[in-house]
């Protein structure tokens, strides 16, 4: 894996998988999945203002916001689906607090280099593929580029 | 030692009530020898947030497929998974799931690829258990591996390959999917990730049963009455003849298999589990648009 390319909280996260083994990769998406926080009231109140990713099996919802010019990730998913809020609590905690430039520089391949292809199925991963691709043109959105 | 069948008014009117249980039935067998109970979910994830105690997870997409190529395991596989899992040959097996069964009815059709004999749908599945407030655990159970003999797959009898639908033009097909799927709109499940079909539309003159029609508001299945209007009356299925049925992976169509095979008592039914993302993806087969059957083509 391309490892040489990740730095901060994506490389602590990835390395935190990676000295796992396949099942307690699996218990630790489920401590991820238990960590998302609830939306904001601010953001629960309005559900136009999040984008829906139409690639996640499960209804998930994300907004990410700039302030300061720092990062911040939010996201709604139900307990139903718990792979799917891990997903995105993977995300927000990788995210969260970099500048734009560096949550733009995070690879694509991000949700890859995790080691969950094995654990979750290649197919399921396209889920946090399509979130991480939303969140980046939400991003580019914000500060327009 | 399989454990005698439920015995349940509900489900008698089925051609093989033996392939239900209830939660309740469940609730009060947990624990039996010569029960196991496996849950098979979509989300790899919900067993472990919790199950009913004593359950066994399995899961389609890591444990029942072939790491490599797009198959199932093969026999030595299956026997190396369920010795793990401390299921026995003449266990009987109860499969529940999230989504109505889907996934935990595409486990059961693979169980049945083994020929293993004793395998059961928990009606309802696993959101029904949860509504009725019955018991969760977060604890994996220990069961003591097992000897499971290595027995060889047979597809030949619920299975169908892209070739055989294409010699079956003519008779038969269910198209479970959407109706948006089965004209052509898109290729996936509406809110679903694009699997990678290239072309979109329908198999010529498969009809379209949307799997969920088979399913009652309260998530358990329709009763007979209802079942055979929507498969006899409304696609026109009649006993005797064979009848393939196709989704997008074959997971859909497991469920729709099911319900044909020990519902309503049709006796020669396949998956094909090639289904969308094999036949709007290969080369020269024949692609019907819209929402009528079509024609199935003169020559081949």
């Amino acid at each position: 894996m391309s490892d040489s390319t990740l730095t901060g909280q994506a490389a602590e996260i990835r390395d935190e998988f990676l000295d796992l083994d396949l099942s307690s990769r699996l218990e630790l998406l489920l401590e991820f999945s238990n960590e998302l926080p609830a939306l904001p009231e601010r953001l629960a109140d309005h559900p136009e203002l999040l984008e829906r990713v139409a690639e996640c099996q499960a209804p998930v919802f994300i907004v990410v916001e700039v302030d300061d010019g720092l990062v911040t990730m939010f996201a709604q998913a139900p307990p139903e689906a718990p792979t799917t809020r891990g997903f995105a609590s993977i995300l927000a905690q990788t995210l969260n607090g970099l500048t734009v430039d560096e949550a733009l520089a995070l690879p694509d391949d991000y949700p890859q280099m995790l080691g969950l292809s094995k654990a979750v199925s290649p197919l399921r991963l396209n889920g946090m593929s399509g979130m991480l691709q939303r969140a980046k043109r939400q991003l580019r959105a914000r500060v327009g580029r | 030692m399989t454990v005698e069948r439920e015995q349940n008014p509900e489900f008698e009117a089925y051609a093989h009530p033996e392939r239900l249980v209830s939660t309740a039935w469940v609730a009060e067998n947990l624990g039996r020898e010569g029960l196991v109970v496996v849950e098979s979910d979509e989300d790899v994830l919900l067993y472990e947030t919790g199950h009913i105690p004593g359950a066994v997870k399995v899961d389609w997409h890591t444990e029942l497929n072939d790491p490599v190529q797009r198959d199932y395991i093969d026999g030595a596989g299956f026997a190396a998974l369920l010795s793990k899992k401390g299921i026995s040959r003449d266990d009987t097996v109860v499969i529940y799931g999230d989504k109505n069964n889907w996934w935990a009815a595409y486990a059961l059709w693979v169980f049945s690829l083994f020929g293993h004999e004793d395998v059961r749908l928990m009606d309802g599945g696993r959101d029904t258990w949860i509504a009725e407030g019955r018991a969760l655990s977060t604890e994996r159970p220990a069961r003591p591996a097992t000897d499971y003999p290595v027995v060889t797959r047979d597809d030949s009898a619920l299975r169908a390959y892209k070739d055989d639908v294409l010699a079956h033009l003519g008779r038969p097909l269910i198209d479970v999917r959407s109706p948006e799927e089965y004209s052509g709109e898109r290729t996936t499940a509406p809110a679903y990730p694009e699997e990678g079909a290239l072309r979109a539309g329908h198999i010529p003159t498969a009809r379209s049963v949307p799997w969920g029609k088979a399913v009652a508001e309260d998530g358990r299945f329709k009763n007979v009455d209802e079942l055979s209007a929507i498969y006899r009356d409304g696609a026109g299925l009649t006993d005797g003849e064979p009848v393939i049925a196709y989704c997008r992976i074959g997971e859909r169509s497991s469920h729709t298999w099911f319900v044909l095979q020990h519902l309503l008592g049709f006796e020669d039914v396949k998956n094909y589990d090639g289904s969308w993302t094999e036949w709007g993806s290969a080369v020269r087969v024949p692609i019907v648009t819209g929402a009528e059957p079509g024609e199935a083509p003169q020559t081949r």
